[in-house]
């Protein structure tokens, strides 16, 4: 009996052998590692700066920035201006080429997506032939293709093609009327945010009236009376008054150069298509994965409840195919904030080009500029991924 | 009374041969009926589509073959006022600078080398890509050591001449390393051989690789200023393939890792990288990289980019590769727990073997992204194929209107074709690991 005990008491081991003790031991390891090379870099980086004479810190941003951009959405002079101005507007036009690329590449990406499953046998082929082509091109290849084929035909601005309502082309860009605002011109955004918030509340009402009756209401209708109508109503009653909320400048044809209006930079456009085209190859895959993820039970099963073709796809299978969907086209839109740095491959003033190009060659703060660069990125792509883990957790499906 | 056999008959003793079905049931006609004129809306649709052919698919042709310039030796043949036809692209351009896209401005005389990588580079891939290759495990170890070291030699030159007191430091480092090794093994009292075979192992491996870098074959040197075109874009996707694979997957198990301080370290990390634009972390590995080092270490203009792209791709790839890990069923780590297998073990036996091969299609999408991206590095000074055109297509030599676009279908081309064949042999590996799984 006694020797059975001594047996079965555990055998004296190495606390080497511990799991704790070596998983501490890895991390430990991993920190020395780790904070050895920020320590390296750092205490490297302050000796090659020192070198170099090489100011540190972000003093710089109120430095005068002294040099131009070609297209600014706050005004931005070479004298009057500051890095830190530089910084905006390069961030502006960032955001605004994304902004606009958004929006035409979700409607350009459904289309195509859509088409690709088509039962016409020529529209699903054409689709498919345009997703494959414009996947397997690097995006620099096509912005710089479409930087010569959008810039090249263009003529001198002393030949400008004249478009009719005050649209000019050349090869400084699309000149356009220019709107400009009188004081009074708030009311139309206020206007706006009123029609937006009452049509949301018609809608409210419609859809608990029809829960409880059965009536329907014209929705459609009168969203659009109070979202468009509104603020329509609005401008035409106040310049009836005599106060004109919106006036255009029209742009004037020089010997030389086009004065006043708005400009639209070649690059800006060339980056735009370049940007819309190829992500909306992407989201067609996408959209079209989405569609086939919602089984054909579905689609019968609401056949069989009698609803209509057009009701199945906007009652079953889109609210379904959007779960989908949703999460990578997302994961698209950032990607194409990502991409429009390319940018600086044809000469638009985007963030990385006014601040890591023109700003960092100047000022050679490099860390500093870098560090702001990636952060500006990291906040969008950070701040996107936690709204769209909100948005998955609530329409994920919930099982018992 | 009649027997029913005498009765006449009403019905026939042997069947009719079918008539053939209508001309407008089978057929082409019926298949453009059925697929493209099925009703009003697919009639308008497929006009549509057939205007929008119309608009673009002629003058494309016209451009890229009909009135291309296939020969000439410079701008006069694409130029319409020196006798040329300036409608069509200009492939003599193309034909004449091909040697330039390939090699950059390799030294002439030692092409031969390059020849060589490329051939190598289509061994390995080849070998690790055909599943059925036979070896494939030492097809790895040709692609992730044998290969890039002959690379190295091929390219540079090897002869790296390392100082006497590098070699010094690696033996003090060495004898470090197979020291601690014995000490673990005299404190965990295990048997004191397989500790210095492992430490002898890696001290001997990393030795040969340096002796081999340190060698001297009697190759010309050659800098890496000269590299460029197609050798320097093919260059940057390998270097990005065979470091990112291995680090990904490490970071891949940092992330599943039970250890918190490795898992936020691997989760800063991926995220981190996959929240920057490519291009922001090619131009900090060109402003920063040179900043963090010493002052009397240079880092090589090519090799900058390198890193960025390595470093880039490898969170990509953790995040496939985590995938791969994620889909195991909870059974096969238990098995291989209880089959007493430590962590290496059982990751290097049982789990990554299945969780490669399943997300194979998705290394080699990651591998064609990677493979779009290294065109980035034309944007901070590397001369890979796009950037080449660029600078072949300032040349004054050939100074004529269709020079920029013929360049650019060139570079679409030449992506097109290597991305292209990259996603359908993903989609056949696809096909058949899904093959696997059906019942």
């Amino acid at each position: 009996m006694q020797t059975v005990v001594s047996q079965t008491s555990p055998p004296k081991k190495s606390f080497l052998y511990d799991p704790k003790v070596r998983g501490i031991f890895y991390q430990v390891l991993l920190i020395a590692i780790v904070g050895y090379l920020f320590y390296m870099a750092a205490t490297n980086a302050a000796e090659n700066l020192q070198r170099a004479k090489i100011a540190s810190g972000f003093g710089f941003l109120n430095n005068t920035a002294g040099f131009d951009i070609s297209q600014a959405l706050i005004p931005f002079s070479a004298a009057g201006s500051t890095y830190g101005d530089a910084f905006v507007v390069g961030l502006l036009n960032t955001l605004i080429v994304s902004a606009i690329g958004i929006f035409f590449t979700t409607i350009l990406g459904f289309i195509i997506g859509i088409a690709r499953l088509s039962k016409n046998w020529m529209v699903a082929k054409v689709a498919m032939i345009y997703v494959e082509t414009l996947r397997n091109i690097p995006l620099l290849v096509q912005l710089l293709f479409w930087y010569i084929a959008v810039l090249g035909p263009l003529p001198q601005p002393r030949n400008s093609l004249e478009m009719g309502a005050g649209f000019f082309l050349n090869s400084r860009g699309l000149f356009m009327a220019r709107p400009i605002f009188a004081p009074d011109a708030w009311m139309l955004p206020a206007v706006l945010l009123i029609g937006l918030v009452g049509a949301f509340l018609y809608r409210r009402w419609a859809k608990t009236q029809q829960e409880r009756t059965g009536r329907q209401s014209p929705v459609g209708l009168v969203t659009l009376g109070l979202v468009l109508g509104l603020p329509i109503l609005t401008w035409i009653v106040l310049a009836l008054v005599g106060a004109n909320p919106i006036s255009f400048e029209v742009p004037r044809k020089g010997t030389f150069n086009l004065t006043g209006g708005m400009q639209i930079l070649p690059e800006f456009v060339a980056l735009l298509l370049g940007l819309t085209t190829y992500t909306a190859a992407f989201i067609a895959e996408v959209v079209r994965a989405g569609i086939l993820a919602v089984s054909k039970g579905q689609t019968e099963a609401a056949g069989s409840l009698g609803l209509k073709p057009g009701q199945t796809l906007r009652l079953v299978v889109i609210p379904q195919a959007m779960r989908v969907i949703i999460p990578p086209l997302t994961s698209q839109y950032l990607n194409l904030t990502k991409n429009s740095s390319l940018a600086v491959a044809i000469g638009y003033p985007d963030l990385v080009q006014v601040f890591m190009g023109t700003v960092l060659n100047q000022t050679g703060q490099a860390i500093e500029v870098v560090v702001i660069t990636m952060g500006v990125y990291l906040t969008i792509s950070l701040v996107t991924s936690a709204l769209m883990n909100i948005y998955n957790r609530r329409v994920a499906i919930v099982e018992r | 009374m009649s027997t029913a056999v005498d009765m006449p008959r009403f019905v026939r003793a042997q069947q009719v041969e079918a008539l053939p079905p209508p001309n407008l049931a089978r057929g082409p006609v019926a298949w453009v009926r059925e697929n493209l004129f099925s009703g009003p809306f697919n009639t308008l649709l497929t006009l549509v589509v057939f205007y929008l052919l119309y608009i673009s698919v002629p003058p494309l042709a016209k451009f890229l073959v009909i009135d291309a310039v296939w020969s000439g030796s410079d701008r006069a043949a694409c130029r319409a006022d020196m006798g040329g036809s300036e409608t069509g692209a200009c492939w003599a351009f193309i034909w004449e600078k091909l040697n330039y896209f390939t090699y950059g401005s390799y030294t002439v005389s030692e092409r031969w080398r390059v020849d060589i990588f490329f051939a190598l580079l289509a061994v390995g891939v080849g070998w690790l890509l055909w599943l059925k290759a036979p070896r494939r495990d030492l097809g790895a170890v040709y692609f992730f050591w044998l290969f890039p070291v002959a690379s190295y030699i091929l390219l540079t030159g090897g002869n790296a001449d390392f100082s006497g007191g590098f070699w010094l430091g690696f033996l003090i480092f060495g004898a470090l390393l197979i020291a601690v090794f014995a000490l673990m093994a005299a404190i965990l009292k295990t048997s004191l051989r397989p500790a210095l075979i492992v430490g002898g192992g890696i001290v001997g491996f990393i030795g040969i690789t340096l002796a081999l870098m340190d060698m001297d074959f009697g190759l010309q040197h050659v800098p890496t200023s000269l590299w460029g075109g197609v050798l320097v874009t093919l260059l940057v996707a390998t270097v990005g393939i065979v470091f990112s694979l291995p680090f990904g997957i490490l970071l891949a198990l940092g992330r599943r890792s039970k250890l918190p301080i490795v898992r936020m370290a691997s989760v800063i990390f991926i995220e981190f990288v996959r929240g920057v634009p490519l291009i922001t972390v090619l131009i900090m590995a060109n402003t920063m990289l040179p900043l963090f080092l010493p002052g009397d270490i240079t880092v090589d203009r090519l090799l900058r980019p390198l890193i960025g792209t390595a470093l880039f791709s490898s969170a990509y790839m953790a995040e496939v590769v985590r995938g791969g890990l994620q889909a195991m069923p909870k059974g096969q780590y238990e098995g291989a727990m209880s089959l007493g297998l430590n962590y290496p073990q059982m990751m290097i036996l049982i789990i990554l073997p299945q969780a490669l091969r399943i997300v194979i299609p998705g290394i080699v999408n990651t591998f064609i992204g990677l493979f779009k991206d290294t065109s980035l590095v034309a944007i901070v000074g590397i001369f890979d194929v796009v950037k080449t055109i660029e600078a072949s297509r300032i040349d004054p030599n050939w100074a004529a209107p269709t020079i920029g676009l013929t360049g650019y279908a060139f570079a679409a081309l030449f992506y097109f074709i290597f991305c292209f064949g990259m996603s359908r042999y993903s989609l056949g590996v696809e096909r058949r690991l899904a093959a696997g799984q059906k019942r």
